[in-house]
């Protein structure tokens, strides 16, 4: 609805998932003019992410919060937030929930962007797809507030999916949208969001109920938790937190560890990060490419031969040669006995 | 696309990176350029093949050109109004 004519404008934040885009379906039924945002915090779950192994080529490839964007008939703006999003995730105010995710503190972190944005950008409100009740650390009744007071956007975050269960706010209370027309949903039910999908034609949509971050995955954390005991501090960079999400973590020792493809498709990511870390692979028998990270010793890599030479095709041979490549390019071979497994400390497992 | 109306072609690397950065990339780029001008953006996850085409039907932009090729994929754009 607009006021003296003025065309209203309101940024949603586009997780790609079925909440925001009914949000932001919601306002623009009522005639505002809506464009998308999106945080890419490097742990961002998308379907081709997982697409790096080969058994998952077949699973579709779309980004969802492009997709959302697309059937929406709306702009996205995909915002790269990898270096500011260290502070929320290395000390978050509100702490992490059951994994490392810290989830309210990201949802402030984001709705404070999108402040920012619409300040630079002279829109006049924000849309979240913000459920009460729906998730347990970051959508309650009691972190609503908390999330609209922090990010300073106060009155100017409207969630249209429960806008009835909390005060109005600015564009209800200015007549920019009809609030009879918003939503009272609570809960972890989803059929009131499904009901109204259908409503709107939509019947292809991701994930309901989110589980768009790696940071809420309990293996994804441990592997994080672990890189960050091996390295003394909370420091990361986006090539560490991608590398978490590839390959099997073996680390026999604090001061190095092993990063083995699981498949060729693994394999061909990794080989992009060669002339980052010493790799090894079996010359003797096929087998996987693997990067070795941290500062071993000429025993460590012996160890980690026997180890590489385990996941190839010659775990059961007596020896195999295993070529061993520095980061300079400079190559040498060992002959190593394969690894075997169950003397494999469960605790190097990542 | 008559080649006299290409005003500027650039060319932006974007291997290694995995989707969505090679759209983020590809996006900061378009925001340097003029429309009419192309972009050629070369990518090693094959994610961007929807991606890219996805962001450009949204914002407007029109694909040229898609290409594999040796484990790479090439996109061209030609960025619009």
């Amino acid at each position: 609805m607009s006021e003296m004519g003025k065309q209203r404008k309101a940024v949603a934040l586009i997780s790609g998932g079925l909440d925001s885009m009914l949000a932001a379906k919601t306002v623009m039924a009522q005639g505002v003019h809506v464009e998308g945002i999106n945080f890419f915090t490097g742990f961002c779950v998308e379907g081709h992410t997982h697409a790096i192994r080969e058994k998952d080529r077949a699973r579709p490839k779309r980004n969802n919060s492009l997709w959302v964007a697309e059937q929406l008939g709306i702009k996205l703006h995909i915002v790269d937030v990898i270096e500011e999003y260290k502070k929320v995730l290395i000390n978050p105010k509100h702490g992490y929930g059951a994994h490392m995710n810290p989830c309210l503190d990201c949802k402030i972190f984001m709705v404070n962007k999108a402040r920012q944005w619409i300040v630079e950008n002279d829109f006049d409100f924000i849309i979240t797809g913000e459920v009460i009740g729906q998730r347990p650390m970051s959508q309650r009744k009691a972190t609503m507030p908390i999330v609209a007071k922090e990010s300073g956007a106060d009155d100017l975050l409207l969630r249209p999916l429960c806008a009835k269960n909390l005060p109005p706010t600015l564009p209800e209370r200015e007549g920019w949208i009809d609030r009879e027309k918003l939503h009272d949903i609570t809960g972890r039910s989803r059929k009131p969001q499904m009901k109204m999908a259908a409503t709107f034609g939509f019947d292809d949509y991701a994930q309901p109920a989110g589980g768009c971050c790696f940071l809420t995955d309990k293996n994804y954390s441990a592997k994080l938790v672990d890189l960050w005991q091996a390295q003394g501090n909370k420091n990361y960079e986006l090539d560490d937190v991608m590398l978490l999400k590839v390959g099997r973590h073996i680390r026999p020792a604090a001061h190095f560890k092993l990063i083995v493809a699981r498949e060729e498709g693994e394999g061909r990511f990794l080989q992009g990060y060669k002339k980052d870390f010493i790799s090894m692979s079996s010359l003797s028998h096929a087998g996987p490419l693997v990067l070795i990270d941290g500062s071993p010793s000429a025993e460590d890599l012996y160890l980690a031969a026997s180890i590489t030479a385990r996941y190839g095709q010659g775990r059961n041979a007596e020896l195999v040669d295993i070529g061993i490549t520095t980061k300079e390019g400079s190559e040498r071979t060992i002959q190593v006995k394969p690894f075997n497994l169950e003397d494999m400390p469960k605790d190097w497992q990542l | 696309m008559n080649p006299e109306q290409v005003t500027y072609k650039e060319t932006l690397n974007a291997r290694r990176l995995l989707c969505p950065l090679p759209v983020i990339r590809t996006q900061d780029k378009v925001k340097l350029l003029k429309s009419g001008d192309q972009l050629e953006v070369i990518c090693t996850d094959p994610g961007v093949m929807q991606d890219i085409p996805a962001w450009c039907r949204i914002n407007g932009h029109k694909v040229i050109e898609t290409i594999i090729h040796d484990n790479e994929y090439i996109i061209v754009l030609e960025v619009g109004g």
